[in-house]
């Protein structure tokens, strides 16, 4: 039974995929409409004018597109100028640099706050105000201070994906089981021991979930933050191409970012598996 | 012997009061060297270098001087220079001190916006202008002015493409914290347009223009100076009478087609594409309303011109040289095909022929041929600064008294442009002002204050 659902949903997936693509080719079908121009003043004039080509590409224009960018994704024609693969290497470096820092800054702090309540309703009205500050709004504070972009980026990372780790590991360890806690307790574990062999494991998946969240957060902060800063990364190439007015180049760079995002999301989600324990 | 001293001068007497012994005293030696040195460099920069050259072979050859005079008397100076180069290769040697000059670091990393009027900055990568100065520059391109002048103000850029009200802003701390900014070359004049949207295309009297939505791309920028006062002569006011919003040209035709602006005043390559995507058509050129008027500029802060002055100037005369080859038209479509790829300005060849010919199409079905559509004149004018300064005042964007020659004369560095133009043998203004007039009525840059009252519509007290 489970394999037949599992095929009718691809199925499903398929034809919802091949009904979206069908609808996509006939709605960029040519249909503007075309003025009678002096063939000299035509070849001056985009396709968009002279053949009343929709400015929108079609699935087989990004179909291209995509093909150009798979056969060379690693090419570099000067600073401003270089192939896709580059660039997401750029934004991938810049999110792993922000999202390890701020793990190694959410967790022990988020720690602290899940043992002891007094810092937890200490920190509480900090944390509920910059939790939902956009990463835009970071940028130009950041590049004021900092005074460097690529390392604005990765502040403007750190600084966007601290707080759900922050806030789920402060959870999970202030919702280890009091038994659990009681037993460490008349045991006479010491503290660091009980942290390490008792609260660690019982909050690990609840950590893993804020620090799932947290990647998707630090990805969808890198594009914006590039386009932003321009330069390099994925952001930037996006930025570049819709200066372009470049439209199928942009719709390569969305599925990219989605699938990029994806992988990261099913990384740490196999993370997640591997600390769950069955209660 | 000195190093601009004619080195195959035989009559040069030995036993007088300076150290080179043509002069009675040390003084009047360092006025003659001076003088001379002025002299050689007006040549020519080559000529400059070959003279230094020359004189340290000659030199070499004949360490005492005494020595040296016997040999020039008995063969003649021409002669001997003749047998000198035979023996020494004097042009070779001249092409690798030119190269040598002390340059205090190489690697540079210069600042542009995609657009056309970054042009010198941009060609002078492709088209070795800077290495041709022993530079090597790095050009980035920036998302928009607010992030060319942080990245230049942070100085991961030694240099940057801006608009020429920037640094006059910057240097006096309106929309960032004050810090002394040098303007010293103009990239281009012209080069700007007014683009409306296809559906105004019978609406061409801007006094019925009440009521539309119009893009500029940066609040410091002529585009906004030069619509304003279009605005202003027809009789509409800027801030009550219609809207004008900051909008990056990448957004501008992509807002045209969604209906969101009625027209831009931008810079090209946004306007011929607008028109190239069917979107709008070229109501007018910049230059109808002032003809020549700045636009662009290449700047730097002034602790990049203190700290580094050779590395400056080197990258100075790559630009002014690239701006004085970019002048001629026939040049043009050289240039067009090597800043249009996506390392620099990213958009069709064409769009960016048409822009640089002055051979476009308008978007109403006409082709026109404007060859000063956009032109390359490196000069700062200060009387430009002025101007500048002026409409900065006239709709409030600095307040109180403006000391509009001293601001200017600071930013607009005239005098170093001056003289970089003349080594380099490029043809240099004698003044640093001149009156120029907008929309038919002349700017006298003496009676700022005067000109500034004159308008009906402003907004200072």
């Amino acid at each position: 039974m489970l394999t037949s659902l599992n095929q009718r949903a691809l199925i499903v997936s398929l034809l919802i995929f091949g009904v979206f693509l069908l609808a996509w080719h006939l709605a960029t079908q040519g249909s503007g409409s075309v003025q009678q121009m002096d063939p000299e003043y035509a070849k001056l004039m985009g396709l968009t004018a002279t053949k009343g080509t929709s400015a929108m590409p079609g699935p087989l224009d990004v179909a291209a597109k995509i093909w150009e960018h798979l056969k060379s994704p690693f090419y570099d024609r000067g600073p401003n100028d270089k192939g896709i693969g580059i660039q997401l290497a750029y934004s991938i470096a810049r999110v792993m640099t922000g999202y390890f820092i701020a793990v190694l800054v959410a967790l022990p702090l988020g720690f602290l706050i899940g043992m002891s309540p007094m810092m937890s309703k200490a920190l509480d009205p900090f944390i509920q105000i910059m939790k939902p500050v956009s990463p835009l709004a970071w940028m130009p504070l950041a590049l004021y201070t900092i005074k460097d972009s690529s390392i604005s980026s990765i502040f403007v990372i750190f600084i966007c994906s601290v707080w759900p780790m922050l806030i789920n590991t402060a959870f999970g360890v202030a919702s280890v089981r009091k038994e659990w806690l009681n037993v460490a307790r008349t045991l006479e574990v010491t503290p660091i021991r009980k942290a390490f062999t008792i609260i660690l494991p019982a909050a690990a998946p609840t950590i893993f979930t804020g620090m799932r969240i947290s990647i998707g957060i630090a990805w969808l902060v890198i594009v914006a933050a590039e386009m932003l800063v321009g330069g390099t990364g994925i952001g930037y190439f996006v930025w570049n191409e819709w200066n372009n007015l470049s439209i199928s180049n942009v719709i390569v760079s969305i599925l990219v970012i989605g699938l990029v995002g994806m992988v990261l999301d099913q990384i740490l989600a196999m993370f997640a598996r591997m600390v769950t324990y069955p209660e | 012997m000195s190093m601009f001293g004619n080195p195959f001068n035989g009559k040069m007497r030995l036993s007088r009061g300076c150290e080179c012994g043509q002069h009675a005293t040390q003084e009047d030696h360092a006025r003659a060297f001076r003088a001379e040195a002025v002299d050689t460099a007006t040549a020519g920069e080559e000529s400059a270098y070959r003279r230094v050259v020359e004189a340290a072979v000659m030199r070499a050859i004949f360490p005492h001087d005494a020595t040296r005079r016997a040999f020039l008397n008995a063969a003649g100076a021409s002669t001997a220079a003749a047998a000198l180069s035979t023996l020494f290769p004097i042009a070779a040697a001249t092409d690798v001190f030119a190269q040598a000059a002390k340059l205090e670091r190489t690697d540079l990393k210069v600042g542009f916006i995609p657009i056309t009027c970054a042009t010198p900055i941009i060609m002078a990568e492709p088209m070795g202008f800077y290495k041709k100065h022993g530079l090597n520059v790095e050009v980035n391109k920036a998302a928009g002015w607010a992030v060319i002048r942080d990245k230049t103000l942070n100085k991961e850029y030694d240099a940057a493409h801006m608009l020429s009200p920037m640094p006059l802003a910057i240097t006096m701390g309106i929309g960032s914290n004050p810090i002394p900014y040098t303007m010293p070359a103009v990239e281009n004049i012209n080069g700007q347009a007014i683009t409306l949207a296809m559906k105004h295309k019978d609406r061409r009297d801007p006094k019925t223009w009440k009521g539309m939505k119009f893009a500029v791309p940066f609040d410091y920028s002529m585009h906004n100076y030069l619509l304003r006062y279009y605005l202003a002569e027809a009789g509409l006011d800027p801030d009550k009478d219609v809207q004008i919003r900051a909008v990056p040209p990448p957004d501008m035709v992509a807002n045209l087609r969604a209906d969101n602006i009625d027209g831009f005043l931008a810079p090209d390559p946004v306007n011929q594409r607008a028109v190239y995507d069917g979107v709008g058509f070229i109501h007018m050129l910049s230059k109808e309303i002032w003809d020549r008027h700045p636009c662009c500029a290449f700047a730097a802060s002034r602790e990049f011109v203190t700290s580094a002055p050779n590395t400056y100037a080197a990258l100075l005369k790559a630009i002014i040289e690239a701006t004085a080859y970019a002048s001629k038209a026939e040049n043009r479509k050289e240039i067009a095909a090597a800043i249009a790829p996506p390392n620099y300005l990213n958009q069709p060849l064409t769009v960016v022929e048409q822009v640089l010919t002055g051979t476009y199409a308008d978007g109403l079905g006409q082709i026109k041929r404007v060859p000063d559509r956009v032109d390359f004149d490196p000069f700062p004018w200060e009387s430009f600064a002025v101007w500048i300064l002026t409409q900065m005042k006239r709709w409030g964007q600095i307040k109180g008294d403006v000391d509009y020659k001293g601001v200017a004369r600071q930013v607009f560095l005239a005098t170093d442009t001056t003289k970089v133009m003349k080594e380099m043998g490029l043809v240099a203004p004698s003044s640093t002002t001149k009156t120029f007039s907008v929309m038919g009525k002349i700017f006298d840059p003496d009676k700022a204050d005067d000109y500034l009252k004159s308008f009906a519509i402003r907004r200072d007290s």
